[in-house]
């Protein structure tokens, strides 16, 4: 056993922590929330440039093979540094669902050129009536001679923007709420009959709202078999929500840093209000909780890494249902300890808490975890 | 020991609710119902129409204009009010200031500032806070000097709700350096419009501007503008604490976010179902009702004690606790009914005249926003740590 990281995980860490301080201060990430596509491009170059983006695919497509816990170091410097940049949206969801249920011609074209920073993917997986169920799809695509004709909608889908292609999951067969009977749909961006609205995210990320109406493609568009994408769509989302569990790590780190910093500044009552022992403990518990946190977030993408449906299932939901705990543990204490300007636009504080609370709603809730954790 | 209103309360009651029905605006109770920004304006309609109808200062004493309501009749008020979803009146002049003009207030000080506060002509704000004085009030440092019938007063004072609003600011500012820091503090009344007098917007997590940062430089205040004798503000601003804290628990507003929380869950799915019918969900509700339930019995025996002629005492730091967080349970449980709904962060929906079609739930853009502000409920009007230092203190005798 050895749960060190590895030398190659190390140099990436060093790597993203140099590109956080020169280019990522907390202004620098406001302004670059609030205009234009909400990231930079520049920005997505520079880990492009830094392999970043290759992190976890397979080398013969031009990836460094480190798999899940490669994504560690990548994700818990994007928890720390709220990064905007499509990482999770392009690299995580759409790259995986590719590098897992894509043909060679499809791996061929599509992942090294996302590798490279070339082209960007987005997936659309939730529904309106779907809430956190994966297999609540409404969204129908039909057989016809030359392809598929999709029609439905797709609600909350990250980065859909600045996507190439949007993977749909959609209805080829079966009930709605049915397992079997969903398959995933390559989509080129500009393909008639598919419409988007755009929006911010309350954690300074951006949406879409996309509606596929006659949606025509060719059989090709098919990712995966026909009916049965379902098994993969829960093994990409929960390769996703490890790593956005490693993202809430790097969110926790700073906001517990960031707590006890001004506990030890703050002065009230002619002394810091860190010499209080009732918000001591109340640190105390936060830091608790960012180490457990951290323990789930590894083990989770190990399990991810191994395989195997049953472990992987459960540590998955176990990091998540730790991270919501910890919306009340750090986040709402976080704001509470900074007293009212924990709850100011101004103040970093309040963005950290906005996306670790986020974070618990992404991918199933705490509740939906719990619920997954002990039926497995 | 009997839980039912009186027959005279009840016609009371009825009197409350036909009045509200009739005359309550129903912009304004749209905009509440779906956790729209009020403005100035709704303030002020609403409140001319209660002072109208004579309702408008619950609190005041009859010779003041009050309506001379029982304990009991003021909670039916408010419970009423709840219900039909009415705005919170503005406590800054209403509810604070006004007890302690009544109380130590000169006869021109009362006859200049009241009738204004009763017909809402003057917004008040309220000065208290300070960057380094928040849960440390007394360690306060603006500065009012005197200089001939003048005031010169510095300092800065934040956390200001609606200072963009107000007309007029009362404020604890420093008079002398005491021994204690509790001495020394003069309770004082400043013009917003007076020269010196800045008033900076601060932006909270939510995006809106509702509380403000106020500089104050070489302000000239008149010395008819103090309030009490010079190093009487602590006195006062104990007193204005201790009034009409009986409501501070909010019951019947959390009891209309709960109905509000059960009808979104009922139209919200999941698994093809109604949300409300997964056990795991019914039950996260049923753990805040019961402590609802608890609450609303807690401030009813407070009440009780009340109408039987006690004065209150240290239980509205109980009630501001448990108080605060219910509410922030149900904005919590409110956001996570909407799901992947809270996400999409659309400004305009909490504002005025937003007419687009909603994304998801029809007022989830609002849910997320308001969890996050609501956040600042468990910090203001003396934060819940402080609350518990006064109980264990007065209480427990800790």
């Amino acid at each position: 056993m050895n749960l060190e990281f590895t030398e190659e995980m190390t140099m990436l860490q060093d790597g993203l922590d140099k590109f956080l301080q020169h280019e990522y201060d907390f202004e620098s990430r406001q302004k670059l929330s609030r205009q234009g596509i909400g990231y930079s491009e520049q920005h997505w170059q520079s880990f492009a440039d830094m392999g970043l983006l290759g992190v976890a695919f397979d080398e013969q497509y031009g990836g460094f093979g480190l798999g899940q816990t490669g994504l560690i170091v990548v994700m818990e410097a994007i928890g720390k540094g709220l990064v905007l940049e499509p990482y999770l949206a392009s690299i995580i969801l759409g790259g995986q669902l590719v590098q897992q249920a894509g043909n060679e011609q499809q791996k061929e074209s599509i992942l090294p050129a996302l590798i490279a920073g070339e082209l960007k993917l987005a997936f659309a997986y939730v529904e309106r009536q779907g809430r956190y169920n994966l297999a609540d799809i409404a969204c129908k695509a039909e057989k016809q001679s030359a392809g598929y004709l999709i029609n439905g909608q797709k609600s909350v889908v990250f980065n859909a923007e600045t996507a190439d292609h949007i993977i749909v999951s959609a209805r080829t067969s079966g009930d709605t709420i049915s397992k079997e009977g969903i398959s995933l749909f390559l989509i080129d961006k500009n393909t008639k009959g598919l419409n988007f609205r755009h929006y911010e995210t309350v954690d300074g990320l951006r949406a879409s709202e996309v509606s596929l109406n006659d949606v025509m493609v060719e059989s090709s568009a098919l990712l995966g078999e026909l009916d049965n994408a379902y098994a993969t769509i829960e093994s990409v989302l929960d390769s996703a929500a490890a790593a956005i569990c490693a993202e809430g790590v790097g969110v926790v780190g700073q906001l517990r840093e960031k707590t006890v910093e001004y506990l030890k500044t703050r002065k009230q009552f002619n002394q810091v209000i860190g010499h209080f022992q009732v918000l001591q403990h109340r640190v105390v518990d936060m830091f608790m909780a960012e180490e457990q946190m951290r323990s789930l977030a590894y083990l989770a993408a190990i399990r991810v890494d191994e395989g195997q449906f049953d472990t992987r299932t459960k540590s998955v939901s176990a990091a998540k249902i730790y991270m919501g705990d910890a919306r009340s543990i750090v986040a709402e204490q976080a704001a509470q300890l900074h007293g009212g300007i924990g709850v100011t636009d101004e103040l970093d504080v309040a963005h950290y808490v906005k996306r670790l609370t986020m974070l618990n709603t992404l991918f199933g809730d705490r509740d939906y975890h719990l619920q997954r954790f002990s039926k497995v | 020991m009997d839980l039912k209103y009186t027959e005279q309360e009840q016609a009371f009651q009825q009197d409350v609710r036909e009045f509200l029905q009739a005359n309550y605006p129903a912009d304004i109770q749209q905009k509440v119902a779906k956790g729209i920004a009020l403005k100035k304006d709704d303030y002020v309609r609403w409140q001319k129409v209660l002072a109208d109808k004579g309702w408008i200062a619950p609190g005041w004493p009859k010779e003041f204009g009050g309506p001379g309501w029982t304990p009991v009749e003021k909670y039916i008020f408010e419970e009423e009010c709840g219900a039909a979803n009415c705005l919170r009146t503005v406590s800054f002049g209403l509810v604070m200031l006004a007890p302690v003009l009544m109380q130590f207030g000169t006869d021109e000080q009362r006859k200049k500032y009241l009738s204004d506060i009763y017909n809402s002509d003057t917004w008040w704000c309220q000065g208290y806070s300070e960057p380094n004085a928040g849960s440390d009030l007394a360690s306060l440092q603006t500065k009012a000097v005197k200089e001939g019938d003048h005031y010169i007063v510095n300092g800065s004072k934040t956390w200001t709700t609606h200072g963009h609003y107000a007309d007029m600011m009362f404020t604890l500012v420093r008079t002398s350096q005491e021994d204690k820091k509790q001495k020394g503090i003069s309770f004082l009344l400043i013009d917003m419009k007076a020269a010196g007098v800045t008033v900076d917007p601060i932006i909270t997590v939510d995006g809106m501007h509702v509380v403000n940062q106020i500089f104050l430089e070489d302000v000239k205040v008149p010395v008819e503008n103090l309030v009490g004798i010079e190093g009487d503000g602590w006195t006062i601003a104990k007193y204005l604490l201790q009034h009409e804290r009986t409501y501070i628990a909010q019951v019947p507003r959390s009891k209309k976010q709960i109905d509000r929380l059960k009808t979104l869950a009922k139209k919200e799915m999941y698994n093809g179902q109604p949300l409300i019918e997964d056990s795991q969900f019914s039950a996260k509700i049923a753990q805040v009702e019961v402590e609802l339930m608890a609450l609303e019995m807690t401030n009813l025996r407070v009440l009780s004690k009340l109408s039987a002629g006690d004065s209150p005492g240290v239980e509205s730091s109980l009630l501001k606790i448990k108080g605060t967080e219910v509410q922030q349970s149900i904005t919590a449980l409110l956001m996570e009914t909407v799901g992947y709904f809270g996400f999409p962060y659309i400004k305009e929906t909490m504002l005025e005249g937003w007419q687009d079609e909603p994304i998801g739930p029809e007022e989830a853009s609002v849910l997320a926003p308001h969890y996050f502000d609501w956040r600042k409920s468990s910090i203001y009007g003396g934060s819940n740590e402080i609350q518990k230092n006064i109980m264990a203190k007065a209480v427990l005798g800790l």
